[in-house]
């Protein structure tokens, strides 16, 4: 058998690629529009980081000693923005999970649009999503009592940061959401990794805190990498040192997982059925 | 690549010996079918007999295991793209954005298939009046009825102007006022020229839709004609009738074996017996109604009606259509007439 080839109708590769980008922004245009019309979806996105915020910021954050200018507050806001990121791709795995069920994935397919449009689409929405989502967080945190003390740049490199992070988990969750396919699985168990691998990290606590053998998880969890990182462009002053070793850890990690998830996110897209 | 036909008219879909498993469950066991341009193919069978996964390769969802599809002259397989452009797909649920409205959801399926912005909100308004859907434009599709969510569904699988369209039990869970307004709707597409291929549990469906019906069981087709000549082949028109004593069926279906064209059917639980008696029509009626008395059998309802489709599936599969529903999917009753009884488990005597 001959390679899968279209011999009826074989278009260059600018007109691909100009339609791929046609495609996949109409496609971010739907996701767009849905969440205008029910801005819940964003508000749920940002209530339970909220809560997180507030109660690590006055319950527990009393008792956890940092030696950070600014206190646990300015300690904390790095990592629950991280963690913000991530848990806003339960949504990724949810909404295409739903599609698949419902034979929208089956429609699109059907169709003929990029083959990576509705992938693509899917990831830069909620990209924008979770920019979003970081955003608000950040005024929250200004609230209560979060500042940036290493300047704007910087500042904004975290933001970056945070969202390049949560594109990486956002890539894992469509793979999980399409290889499950079903939205009440995704849900309940689906993405259950995401807590062990945020909360185990530096995201929270000093990692020195923890006894020894989850010291050896959680100073090798890239979580911890990224929100190190993130807490060094955000405060600047002594953690400034640590900034360069934790970026470019973070830089493998996150690259690796999404050469490693993307194409499997693909892959599991042109499988679903 | 293009697949022409002796009489060298390609037809829409020609389908050869395609075969397709999941591990152990072979859903398709080499089926073929060939579709005439600009008619409707009827595939009928039970949950599970494969119509689906047919559908699903035709419109390049799914890659078969063996044999081959063409459709308007490409290959399912080595021409997919090409295939995608001619045709539309309308599944058996509600491919809709349900947050966005009827017209939204028309003119994002519009932009990607690449129309221009005018163009887009043309087609858009012309798909939403011709399926009754002008009023409820700008309403988000939640707020719409079932039946009018799946003629959104199928509006959007025509907005690429498709010259085959596929239809997978459009009317599955619809009210009966819907499904007679979605057959109006497929008959306008069909007079408009367009080729389609529909499946379907229910036979009435079918009977009403198509040109020629094709009926699948366990992934093989074990029938194909007009629904006419499926009709005559279980004998013409049918006498059924009640015998109360079910004790005495067997009696029943000895007296009346002579009179019937085919072999007599009964079912044991409910004691009515049918049997096919050609084109004799009433002298057979008189015959029945002599013989069960020559042999002292009380019957109630003896009459004489023309075979359904039920009918035509259980003569050929020794079941009735709608025996196994492995999904919890509701019973109904399709046949035209005499259906309450072929829902009943029949079984060939």
């Amino acid at each position: 058998m001959t390679a899968i080839t279209d011999s009826a109708w074989a278009p260059g590769l600018g007109y691909r690629i100009r339609w791929g980008i046609s495609d996949t922004l109409t496609l971010t245009r739907r996701s767009l529009l849905v969440w205008y019309r029910v801005p819940a979806f964003i508000f749920f996105s940002v209530i339970q980081p909220v809560i997180f915020l507030l109660l690590f910021r006055y319950v527990f954050g009393g008792a956890i000693l940092v030696d950070i200018s600014g206190g646990y507050v300015n300690f904390l806001m790095p990592g629950i923005i991280a963690q913000t990121a991530a848990f806003a791709t339960f949504g990724t795995a949810i909404v295409l999970a739903q599609e698949l069920k419902k034979g929208v994935i089956d429609r699109l397919k059907s169709m003929p649009i990029a083959r990576s449009a509705v992938l693509t689409g899917r990831l830069t929405a909620d990209t924008g999503r979770m920019l979003v989502t970081i955003l608000i967080m950040v005024a929250v945190g200004y609230l209560v009592g979060f500042r940036f003390l290493n300047g704007f740049g910087p500042a904004v490199a975290m933001v970056v940061l945070a969202t390049v992070f949560g594109v990486a988990i956002a890539c894992i969750s469509a793979y999980t959401g399409l290889a499950i396919g079903d939205e009440e699985a995704v849900q309940s168990f689906g993405l259950i990794w995401l807590f062990p691998l945020t909360f185990l990290s530096s995201a929270f606590v000093p990692i020195a805190t923890m006894p020894g053998w989850l010291q050896a998880f959680a100073s090798h969890n890239p979580v911890t990498f990224v929100v190190n990182a993130m807490r060094a462009m955000a405060l600047g002053g002594k953690l400034e040192p640590t900034l360069w070793p934790n970026l470019w850890r973070s830089a493998i990690w996150l690259v690796g997982i999404i050469i490693v998830f993307l194409p499997l996110a693909v892959r599991a897209y042109r499988r679903a059925s | 690549m293009s697949q022409f036909n002796e009489a060298g008219e390609q037809p829409a879909i020609l389908v050869e010996g395609l075969t397709k498993s999941f591990g152990e469950v072979h859903a398709l066991r080499g089926i073929d079918l060939s579709v005439p341009r600009g008619t409707v193919l009827g595939v009928l069978g039970p949950n599970g007999a494969g119509k689906t996964t047919a559908v699903r390769i035709l419109t390049t969802l799914l890659l078969p295991d063996g044999g081959r599809a063409v459709v308007e002259g490409h290959d399912v397989v080595r021409e997919a793209a090409a295939v995608r452009r001619s045709i539309g797909l309308a599944g058996q649920s509600a491919a809709i954005q349900e947050e966005l409205t009827g017209r939204e959801n028309l003119e994002i399926i519009g932009r990607l298939y690449h129309l221009s912005r005018p163009e887009t909100r043309r087609r858009a308004i012309e798909l939403l009046e011709q399926f009754g859907l002008a009023d409820a434009a700008d309403r988000t599709a939640k707020t719409y009825s079932g039946g009018m969510q799946r003629r959104l569904d199928l509006a959007a699988s025509l907005v690429g102007r498709p010259r085959v369209l596929f239809l997978d039990e459009p009317t599955t869970g619809l009210d009966p006022r819907a499904r007679l307004g979605m057959w109006d709707i497929i008959r306008s597409l069909v007079a408009e020229g367009t080729t389609l291929l529909l499946t379907t549990q229910y036979l009435d469906e079918a009977d009403e839709l198509a040109d020629e019906i094709v009926v699948i069981d366990h992934g093989l087709v074990i029938a194909a004609g007009t629904s006419e000549e499926l009709k005559n082949r279980i004998g013409g028109d049918l006498i059924e009738f009640t015998v109360p004593d079910r004790g005495r069926v067997a009696d029943a279906i000895a007296a009346i074996k002579p009179i019937g064209e085919g072999e007599p059917h009964a079912d044991a639980e409910t004691g009515v017996v049918s049997v096919g008696v050609g084109s004799r029509g009433s002298d057979a009626l008189i015959e029945a109604v002599r013989a069960l008395d020559a042999a002292d059998i009380a019957s109630h309802g003896l009459a004489l009606r023309r075979p359904s489709l039920d009918d035509v599936f259980l003569t050929l599969t020794g079941h009735a259509a709608e025996d196994e529903q492995p999904n919890g999917r509701r019973r109904r009753s399709h046949g035209r007439r005499g259906a309450g009884d072929t829902d009943n488990a029949k079984v060939p005597s």
